[in-house]
């Protein structure tokens, strides 16, 4: 009978892989949703193709937590035979599509976060983790300049499409404070020189999205009460919804293969 | 003993730099600086290192493929073929002729160096077709992961362009 959960021994280095490997496959597999339904068919293309990378660079970083977990698990196993509280990804990833304003403005606030936070662990002392963030770095600059782009066009746009954009920020805000909480398994990493600071991209991060928001005409939201909880497996329900549709192969045929 | 006589090594690597990108067939993995090494191991056993161009590129598994079935070719049975990350692949590593290719099939090679780009900035990028330096992008991405669609505004036609990263 093939296994339908999976069990592993939690380190630090473990744990913080995790984070980035389940931020980027929820990420990528909220942004495939669009595929076929985006307003324009470029833009159909370029969410497909983030979505693309998101789901390489989780790729990478589920198979080195694999080799870390060790007991014959797979990229796969993590991927597929995880519940949502074991899933240790930023709630802002998982929340729903919404209008492409709400898109383009989750994927805006993430990646303003995820480029500074790749090019500081290629610096990591930790080799496999340093060769992954060298290659997502170069496609997170790339996401951040098209998303900044779509949200500047958004918000300087039509009043229709201003008035979106802001009801994205503004809804999207509360997820913004998780990103850069230090819980014990980063600050664990941080000590070993593996990984930096969350906190310290925070100034990175503020002239980033300022600047942006400055050009688009939007309203920087105030910072009020932050929802947290996703790093420790406190997930919103939208989440477990999405890995039933992810995981529904594995769920129903466990050990199927083609 | 297994000879390593080094003709035996040049026809590996022959082999392998003979496969072409499954989604550029004009290039082959050595003009994109996909192929990174060819060696054998003390026993003779051929290994072949590969890159990605992006991390989730879909051919990756493909031209994995192809290697081994070249290398079968040309008479080695038991290759084997790993992939590795680091250094990151760039657009540096193309060669002159895979640039030439490029342009000849319709796809305008990519410009200037890699390295991040300004966040607002701009490339100038010749039509492959007529040459003509008054061109726009349509979209930043394109068919693949390494590719963004352009048109040209003298001779009219769209291209694809090879970002440059």
């Amino acid at each position: 009978m093939p296994t339908t959960s999976v069990t592993f021994t939690q380190t630090p280095l473990l744990a913080f892989t995790l984070a980035r490997a389940d931020d980027a496959l929820v990420l990528g597999h909220r942004l495939s949703q669009w595929c076929g339904h985006a307003p324009m068919l470029e833009e159909d293309i370029a969410l497909a193709n983030i979505a693309l990378d998101h789901i390489g660079q989780a790729r990478s970083l589920y198979g080195y937590a694999a080799q870390l977990a060790g007991a014959g698990l797979t990229e796969d196993d993590f991927a597929y035979l995880r519940d949502a509280g074991q899933y240790r990804n930023c709630l802002l990833v998982e929340q729903p599509n919404g209008d492409f304003a709400m898109t383009i403005a989750r994927q805006f606030l993430f990646t303003a976060f995820i480029d500074p936070c790749w090019q500081v662990l290629t610096r990591s002392s930790d080799a496999t983790l340093a060769a992954i963030a060298a290659k997502a770095q170069k496609e997170s600059a790339y996401h951040l300049r098209h998303c900044a782009e779509w949200l500047i066009r958004l918000g300087d746009g039509t009043d229709e499409s201003h008035a979106r954009a802001q009801g994205a920020l503004d809804a999207l805000w509360m997820f913004t404070g998780e990103l850069f909480e230090t819980d014990a398994a980063t600050q664990a990493c941080n000590d070993a020189g593996v990984a930096g600071d969350p906190a310290s991209l925070r100034p990175l991060w503020n002239a980033c999205v300022s600047g942006v928001l400055a050009q688009a005409t939007l309203r920087r939201p105030a910072d009020a009460w932050m929802q947290g909880g996703g790093r420790a497996g406190r997930h919103s329900e939208h989440l477990g919804l999405m890995l039933a549709e992810l995981q529904y192969m594995q769920r129903s045929f466990p050990g199927a293969q083609w | 003993m297994v000879s390593l006589a080094p003709d035996r090594l040049a026809r590996a690597r022959a082999a392998a730099a003979s496969v072409c990108d499954p989604e550029l067939p004009v290039l082959t993995i050595e003009d994109l600086g996909v192929l990174r090494e060819v060696r054998a191991d003390a026993g003779g056993r051929i290994e072949v290192i590969i890159t990605p161009t992006y991390s989730g590129c879909p051919a990756m598994h493909v031209i994995a493929l192809d290697v081994e079935t070249a290398l079968l070719d040309a008479g080695f049975s038991n290759a084997r073929i790993t992939t590795v990350l680091s250094p990151a692949w760039t657009t540096d590593w193309m060669s002159v002729q895979g640039r030439a290719k490029l342009a000849a099939f319709g796809i305008a090679p990519p410009v200037g160096a890699a390295g991040r780009r300004a966040l607002f900035g701009l490339d100038a990028v010749a039509c492959p077709r007529c040459g003509s330096a008054r061109t726009e992008q349509v979209s930043a991405f394109g068919s693949t992961a390494c590719k963004a669609q352009w048109r040209c505004l003298a001779c009219r036609e769209p291209f694809d362009y090879f970002k440059c990263i």
